[in-house]
């Protein structure tokens, strides 16, 4: 086997938001630094080019960020969407770091926005990319090769050569090793591994296996192959090992990578039905951006793992517009029949649907009263009688975001061989969100824990090798609440 | 959604399902523009950078004249083609500049007057080259048939013994002329199918009329600062890959400011002859000529620091047919100011009357290309502009809700 001659004080496994905030910092503070990405130049960037906002904690008005976001209102928020699965400190650490760290990113070229038309309710809470995600990953290499850091693609690393917990060297899939005195781990979750989903989502009653209709949000890279090397080496893990963040999604979307601008943002203002052509959940239940989530594993649990949110024309023009055009008909029937669900059953969920619609003022700003009345399930805002043509259809489908199994780690994102840190071995972004996001999602967080656990893991690892970082310890000390 | 092709082809209904009547077929560069729009308006990532994208979000679907507009209105600054999740090789292949490009340089054809005209866009490289020969024809011929040669005893640079002044006058004044009318009939044909209160409706019409004041001042400054070849964030736009520069916009500065310089000295120029009966050759420190020497100079850098900038530029965000027009007209204003300081350094020698030709058929051979060349772009661009401060100040239709 080739054992490549330069060593690098710090090896960095990944090209994401965590991988190249790590690469930075070690290299900032005087390490050598090689980074390696399983994705062509084209592809890089993982599931962080997909991204467009960071949750920021606040104390006043801060650039594009208004008002304020104290800590406390920020911890309350994570927990609730977490329903407790967090490490406090840990979580408190990546909430106050995210209050001090835009200056840095945006010396090494990241760009903040107010936010994006049709986001405002995040305008608090949410400084956005300028250009989104991939522009960020953009800036990040600019600034990595500028400043010394080596990169390279088409490189996915196949194992680590481990001893006593410590990092020796890495084997790429072509068969090089690769020795350093340090390593980061930041290549992901394993939400782009199908055969791996389809075992963690297992078989339903119906003799589905529900993973295989399921579409991949962002990039096709995060096949889980270090973190499944990990958990069979005997590192510590958190999270999951079953669950994923997965939402409603346009069933046309791509396999792999189809971001954003595939979310259907229709499902309030009509009703859902599934292949039998049934409707199964209250879809006026709250703001769409609040049960987006809720809706992908409701469409998990549907024959097919398919679903259509339909809508008439009172619609058309009060929701972001679709990336692909609806299946548009005259008639209910005619839709029925153009979608293949069966166009009795199809009318009579609609009648029943129209019939229990109560007047009501209709503002889909607000959770208004139009709701229904002797229908199950009910539809308790937003209900309006669906009457008006054109009417659309808009398949829906599971899409996965991202997986939450990952490495137990602490606040200097070591990873951990039965509660014993590893020395020179670390882990940022996805690899260790479970330990303060184990299920739920709100939006912007998985940036503030990759950017924190990114910078600290690349610190960490540069100390390791002997590389003092000349100024992160008073914002780390700030953090972490010493 | 694979990418459209055949650029040429008419299609019927394009990316948006709505009947679209045949009078509205998207030629296919438009139809890319509209399918590339529908994925933008469902991401907006974008959305920080320039003029196009908010002018966008007032849209859910892309006509004809919104195409024609918003091609007018992207910089091809670049900036939202290395940004893009979604741009090749992603199945999607979002590029917006590339679909804009091609579009804008056919509505320069589509809105030309004389309509007929707008094939010598199409052979951009050769419309420059004839107009180019046509005009060093035309002067060294005149100069020869009206002195009898091209090499002379020195003549104090007194240019009118060569030419008469009332000869150039005329002539020049007539090509300019009609220069300008071709190009306003184009931009008046074009502001009519874009306008904001093409739909007749009252209430547009008033807010309209109230935006007019502000909208063409902020038009004006963002022409003037060229705003939109900022990024954005300020930074600049791109060139050969996702870095940013500025030096798109100072060398486009230097040859906008530098025209108008030059264009500013023909007219002191002219006052100085009728008005006040001074008459060429001016003194060095006359301002005829500090205007047309400073002028001239930003004509030498600007155009050279494009053209530096046009032969690295990533050919993927480019539309490379237009190659020849943008560089056709880049060289022609070099050649311009080039042979200008030529023809001041000579202008006391025995070679006056032969770069006096020379300059003069250059000048011409400008002028004739003025509405049938890449100059079209500042008119159009300036009406885009126009429209986007208009409208921005009109209310919006759409209602969108949460996300
Ligand atoms: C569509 C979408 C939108 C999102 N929007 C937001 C948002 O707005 N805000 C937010 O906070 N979060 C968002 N998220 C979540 C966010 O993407 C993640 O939390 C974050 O990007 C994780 O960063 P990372 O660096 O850990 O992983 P990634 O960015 O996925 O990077 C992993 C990297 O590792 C590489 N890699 C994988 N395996 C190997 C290997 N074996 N060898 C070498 N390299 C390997 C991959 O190629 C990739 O470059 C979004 C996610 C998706 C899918
Ligand atoms: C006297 C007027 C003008 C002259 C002489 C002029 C000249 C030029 C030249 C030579 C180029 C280089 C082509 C290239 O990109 O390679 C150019 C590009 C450009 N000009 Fe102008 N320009 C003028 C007015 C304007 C105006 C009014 C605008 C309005 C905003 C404008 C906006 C641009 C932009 C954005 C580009 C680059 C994009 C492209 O390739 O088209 N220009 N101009
Ligand atoms: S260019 Fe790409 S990233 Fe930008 S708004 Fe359009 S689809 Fe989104
Ligand atoms: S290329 Fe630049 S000006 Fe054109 S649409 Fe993209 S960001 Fe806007």
């Amino acid at each position: 086997m080739a054992t490549t001659l330069f060593m690098p004080d710090v090896l960095v496994i990944g090209g994401g938001n965590a991988a190249l905030c790590s690469a930075l910092m070690a290299r900032e503070a005087g390490a050598s630094v090689l980074m390696l990405e399983s994705a062509p130049k084209e592809w890089r960037g993982g599931n962080s080019m997909h991204v467009r906002n960071l949750r920021c904690m606040h104390e006043e008005p801060q650039d594009v960020l208004v008002e304020a976001y104290p800590e406390e209102e920020y911890w309350q928020d994570l927990l609730k969407v977490t329903g407790g699965l967090t490490d406090e400190p840990l979580a408190r650490m990546v909430i106050r770091h995210s209050s001090r760290c835009r200056p840095w990113m945006r010396k090494h070229g990241v760009h903040f926005q107010p936010p994006l038309s049709g986001a405002l309710h995040v305008a608090r809470t949410n400084a956005f990319f300028m250009g989104g995600g991939k522009a960020l990953v953009n800036a990040y290499y600019r600034s990595a090769e500028a400043l010394g850091v080596e990169i390279r693609y088409d490189s996915p690393v196949k194992s680590l050569e481990l001893k006593d917990g410590e990092f020796v060297a890495a084997i790429t899939e072509s068969g090089e090793r690769i020795t350093a005195k340090s390593c980061v781990l930041g290549c992901g979750g394993f939400e782009s591994n199908l055969e791996w989903q389809r075992e963690a989502w297992g078989q339903n009653e119906r003799g589905e296996w529900t993973a295989e209709n399921f579409l991949i949000r962002g990039t096709r890279f995060n096949q889980g192959v270090l973190l499944k090397f990990m958990i069979d080496a005997g590192a510590d893990t958190i999270g999951d090992p079953t669950q994923a963040h997965c939402v409603a999604i346009d069933a046309r979307a791509p396999l792999y990578d189809g971001g954003i601008c595939t979310r259907i943002d229709c499902v309030s203002l009509g009703v859902v039905v599934n292949r039998e052509a049934k409707r199964f959940y209250d879809e006026g239940e709250d703001f769409w951006p609040k049960r987006y989530a809720i809706w992908g594993r409701l469409v998990a649990q549907q024959p097919g793992q398919t679903a259509w949110s339909i809508i008439d024309q009172k619609a058309i023009g009060r929701f972001m517009p679709p990336v692909f055009d609806g299946t548009k008909a005259n008639t209910l029937e005619e839709l029925a029949v153009k979608i293949g669900v069966d166009p009795a059953t199809f009318m009579d969920t609609l009648n029943a649907y129209n019939a229990a619609c109560q007047p009501g003022i209709f503002d889909h700003t607000a959770l208004d009263d139009c709701r229904t009345d002797g229908v199950t399930p009910a539809k308790t805002h937003w209900a309006r009688v669906i009457d008006t043509a054109p009417f659309y259809a808009y398949p829906l489908k599971p899409g996965i975001t991202f997986t939450y199994l990952g490495m137990k780690t602490d606040a200097t994102g070591a990873c951990r061989f039965n509660e014993v840190p590893s020395t020179n071995l670390f882990a940022a972004g996805e690899m260790v969100a479970g330990n303060v996001l184990g299920k739920g999602y709100t939006a912007g967080v998985g940036m503030s824990i990759g950017t924190a656990f990114g910078r600290i893991a690349g610190v960490n690892a540069a100390a390791s090798t002997g590389h003092r970082h000349p100024t992160f310890h008073e914002e780390l000390s700030y953090a972490a609440g010493h | 959604m694979p990418p459209v092709t055949d650029l040429e082809a008419p299609v019927v209904g394009g990316a948006c399902e709505a009947g679209v009547n045949f009078a509205d077929a998207l030629t296919a560069g438009e139809a890319e523009i509209a399918r590339i729009m529908q994925i933008c308006n469902a991401c907006r990532y974008c959305e920080g950078f320039c003029a196009v994208f908010p002018a966008m979000t007032r849209r859910l679907e892309f006509n004809k004249a919104d195409t024609h507009y918003l091609a007018n209105l992207c910089h091809n600054c670049g900036s939202c083609l290395y940004a893009c999740q979604y741009a090749p090789p992603h199945e999607f292949a979002v590029n917006v500049p590339q679909a804009m490009a091609r579009v804008r340089v056919r509505t320069y054809q589509d809105y030309t007057w004389p309509l007929a005209f707008g094939r010598l866009y199409e052979r951009a490289g050769l419309t420059v080259a004839l107009a180019l020969s046509g005009g060093l024809a035309l002067f060294m011929i005149l100069a020869i048939a009206m002195n009898g040669r091209l090499i002379h005893e020195p003549l104090a640079g007194d240019f009118y013994v060569i030419f008469p002044h009332n000869f150039l006058a005329l002539l020049f004044g007539v090509v300019f002329l009609f220069a300008m009318l071709a190009l306003a009939v184009g931009v008046v044909k074009f502001w009519r199918e874009v306008s904001p209160t093409r739909d007749g409706n009252l209430a547009d019409i008033k807010a309209a009329a109230q935006a007019r004041v502000p909208a063409v001042a902020e038009a004006v400054t963002d022409v003037a600062r060229l705003r939109y070849l900022g990024g954005g964030h300020g930074d600049g736009c791109n060139e050969g890959d996702d870095a940013f520069t500025l030096w798109r916009r100072r060398f486009h500065h230097f040859t906008l400011y530098g025209f108008l310089l030059c264009f500013a000295a023909t007219c002191v120029a002219t006052l100085y002859h009728y008005l006040w009966n001074l008459y060429a050759p001016y003194g060095f420190s006359s301002a005829p000529v500090i205007l047309g020497s400073l002028g001239g100079i930003g004509l030498i850098i600007g155009p050279i620091g494009l053209l530096w900038l046009n032969l690295k530029r990533d050919a993927l965000r480019a539309d490379v047919k237009q190659n020849a027009m943008d560089r056709g007209f880049i060289m022609l204003l070099l050649l311009v100011s080039a042979t200008g300081f030529a023809l001041l350094l000579l202008r006391d020698t025995r070679f006056m009357a032969l770069w006096l030709a020379i300059h003069l058929g250059t000048v011409m051979a400008l002028f004739l290309t003025l509405p049938y060349g890449k100059f079209a772009h500042g008119i159009f661009r300036s009406a885009a502009l126009l429209k986007f401060n208009i409208e921005k100040r009109m209310p919006n239709r759409l209602g969108l809700g949460g996300e």
